[in-house]
């Protein structure tokens, strides 16, 4: 038997014996622990605010930590930020390439981000001195489109590409300081963890990757989706991670089982998932899917408890922010953030 | 676009993109099939065929558009007509109904969502992209599509080597090694977190004093931010350190209870080292300096405990300071609070007071405070000398 071959069945070997310790654990399911628990209840939702000014496909959009404004970026070439409160922009900044896919707020809210098909990520301070946005940097290395940004402070963000990897940037110094290679597919999106010493990327390789952000290592891998990985999120503790994909359903991993908990899906969604957000306790999963709806999961029963049509107002009483954005061409991204 | 008459070079003409030709819509030969389709319709005397006003745009732009093969545009569009006049009513109304349906789905009115957009990250990676679909009238694709936009991917797909099935199992075996919690367990963490947490999820509970989504009222914003916290706010820090220390109020109590039991060295390098990580990288090197001397030099004036390891590890890192020197040291002071101060905490009358909302009595007060030590002076007398005096001051 050659080495390789040797090496690749040890490797398989080690594979089941992850699967058997992964199915040894299971004394249980969520579901069957969620059984007892008291229902959700439908949840309504009504359309509170439109922000209106974009002027071609919004393609994404970032809550700041005040929860009142928000950035937006369109393929009109534009970043906005707005006070969602009043429906105001505070901020318009024209970008060098219209092909913008992501955009970031900074938690301490003076630096917006973002990033697409010119494979930079580029950073805006909003509280330069007079006044007017400016780039601060733009941090080049990736060899594929930036699917997706996050900041960590106003001195480090993590960025995903089309070219498979991760990347840690110091922003004072616009250079790499880790890369995360590991995935075999485009990297779609990533989030970080609540206590930002991780955070975990969603690919088309069809997993979810969770990595150590001092480290630069890939902790663990979450297998089981049958398409493209397009949304990714952490439980509000940072204990779980959320996944959405092609293959129109969302699971639950849990980082310390290292197994899916759960899947939601249902036979009536065909269509794939494109953003998700988990509600402030993580009783409740909103999910955006290709079809322009925002379907409302109960993340401990895996019961959908609510829909949200784009274009179809359904009066209702309490809501919670979605955020619809309009452009003249009549395409719409909703995007749900989160209130806290 | 044909320009008539004009001298001018092209490049010193400056021209304003119309949205039809914005990349966004993606270029793409079923233009000259959407061309052909409205062609048809105008020659049609028939009241249900007329245009919509959109639609009568549209076949303007395509005209002006494809100028220069108009004449073979009109010519299919001719020839179409003919060939379904040739057709029985029946058939026609049906055939003339999905024509219909399917140019509402390719070109929608202005105002729907086009549901045959692609998503661009996944163009490239279709075998047949979406800008080469064959045209349904057997218009040739003339190859005037504009390039794509979409950089191709520089990552080859490679055969795995031997050193990328040895990095392979080197993690596989770390997995392996992993302890993996029991399901049971796990879920009933998930749910106690979100059982502890409904209260203050507004999709599920009401908010004080009101949603502000709904009410337009920020107050519970504001309330939320202020450092005057709420009795609900206070209970949240009783659920972890974590909690405590997200909000700012909670450090500030804590702060205060720990000063008073003159154990706040703790806190306060964990607090230190939160900020250095936020600091530019021009600051960091000396402000490390001064956390190590504060807290753990030789004879540091707020020494912490660490474990030899631990100290050990973080002089090292000292020796090329970052900003995440303090890593390690940090973790353990945080586990250190959380067995020991923080229980403390939550029992001590700082805590309780807020948590229960107890209302102040006068004696607490600054003013109740100064009112009785001066009582105390006036009763005690002159015969206290003044050291004596300072030092009851300072245990109080």
């Amino acid at each position: 038997m050659g080495e390789m071959e040797q090496l690749r069945k040890e490797a398989e070997s080690l594979k089941d014996q992850i699967t058997a310790a992964r199915k040894a654990v299971q004394d249980s399911t969520l579901q069957e622990a969620a059984a007892g628990i008291t229902v959700v209840g439908r949840i309504q939702m009504k359309t509170r605010k439109t922000l209106r000014g974009h002027l071609a496909k919004i393609y994404a959009m970032h809550w700041s930590t005040d929860s009142k404004l928000c950035v937006s970026a369109s393929q009109d070439g534009k970043l906005i930020v707005w006070d969602s409160v009043t429906t105001n922009k505070v901020n318009a900044i024209p970008l060098k390439s219209s092909w913008v896919m992501t955009c970031a707020y900074a938690p301490s809210g003076n630096l917006v981000a973002c990033g697409g098909l010119d494979n930079m990520c580029s950073i805006y301070n909003l509280k330069g001195k007079d006044g007017n946005v400016k780039v601060m940097r733009e941090l080049a290395a990736h060899t594929g489109y930036l699917s997706c940004c996050r900041f960590i402070s106003d001195t480090e963000i993590i960025t995903s590409s089309g070219d498979c990897t991760c990347i840690l940037w110091d922003i004072e110094t616009g250079t790499q300081k880790t890369v995360f290679a590991g995935h075999q597919g485009d990297c779609m999106s990533l989030a970080v963890a609540p206590d930002f010493k991780c955070f975990i990327s969603g690919a088309c390789d069809f997993t979810a990757k969770l990595w150590d952000i001092r480290e630069g290592t890939c902790r663990q891998t979450f297998g089981g989706h049958e398409s493209d990985v397009n949304a990714i999120g952490f439980f509000p503790n940072g204990n779980a991670v959320i996944t959405g994909s092609d293959d129109a359903t969302l699971k639950l991993f849990d980082l310390r089982a290292d197994q899916e908990l759960i899947t939601y899906q249902d036979s009536s969604i065909m269509c794939g998932v494109t953003s998700l957000a988990p509600s402030l306790s993580g009783r409740l999963l909103l999910a955006g899917y290709d079809d322009f709806n925002v379907n409302i999961w109960d993340m401990l029963k895996a019961e959908r408890v609510g829909k949200y049509m784009w274009k179809l107002y359904i009066p209702l009483e309490n809501g919670r922010k979605v955020d619809p954005a309009e452009d003249s061409e009549g395409s719409c991204r909703v995007a749900a953030g989160t209130e806290h | 676009m044909p320009m008539m008459g004009v001298s001018k070079p092209l490049t010193c003409i400056a021209f304003k993109m119309s949205p039809y030709f914005w990349p966004s819509n993606c270029w793409e030969p079923e233009n000259t099939d959407y061309a052909i389709y409205l062609c048809k319709r105008t020659m049609q005397n028939k009241a249900r065929l007329e245009l919509a006003d959109y639609e009568a745009e549209n076949l303007a732009r395509l005209q002006r558009a494809f100028a220069r093969k108009w004449e073979f545009i009109f010519m299919q569009a001719e020839a179409q007509v003919k060939i379904d006049r040739k057709k029985d009513k029946a058939e026609r109304k049906i055939l003339d109904s999905q024509e219909r349906a399917f140019w509402d789905v390719h070109r929608p009115v202005p105002g729907c969502v086009n549901t045959t957009e692609m998503d661009i990250r996944k163009c490239r990676r279709e075998k047949n992209p979406h800008r080469v679909k064959k045209s349904v009238y057997g218009v040739p694709d003339d190859g005037q599509s504009q390039p794509s936009p979409v950089h191709i991917s520089s990552q080859p797909s490679r055969k795995p080597t031997k050193e990328d099935v040895k990095k392979e199992i080197t993690f596989l075996n770390i997995q392996l090694d992993r302890h993996c919690m029991k399901v049971s367990k796990v879920a009933d963490s998930l749910m106690t977190y979100t059982e502890q947490f409904m209260e203050y999820d507004p999709f599920v509970s009401g908010v004080e004093p009101s949603n502000p989504w709904i009410s337009d009222d920020t107050t519970f914003w504001d309330m939320e931010a202020s450092r005057d916290p709420s009795q609900q706010r206070v209970k949240k820090w009783g659920f972890s350190l974590d909690e405590a220390l997200k909000d700012p109020a909670g450090r500030d109590q804590f702060l205060k209870f720990l000063e008073s039991e003159f154990s706040s060295e703790n806190l306060r390098f964990w607090l230190a080292v939160q900020d250095l990580k936020r600091r530019p990288l021009q600051e960091v090197s000396t402000r490390a300096q001064e956390i190590w001397q504060e807290f753990l030099a030789e004879g540091a004036p707020s020494s912490i405990n660490l474990d030899s390891h631990s100290y050990e590890l973080t002089s090292q890192n000292l020796k090329d300071p970052g900003r995440y020197s303090f890593e390690d040291a940090q973790e353990h002071i945080f586990k250190l609070m959380k067995s020991d101060s923080y229980a403390r905490f939550l029992r001590s009358n700082i805590y309780q007071d807020l948590l229960l909302a107890r209302k102040k009595q006068p004696a607490d007060t600054e003013q109740g405070r100064r009112t009785s030590l001066e009582k105390f002076t006036r009763s005690v007398g002159k015969s206290l000398t003044g050291k004596r005096l300072t030092g009851l001051m300072q245990s109080s």
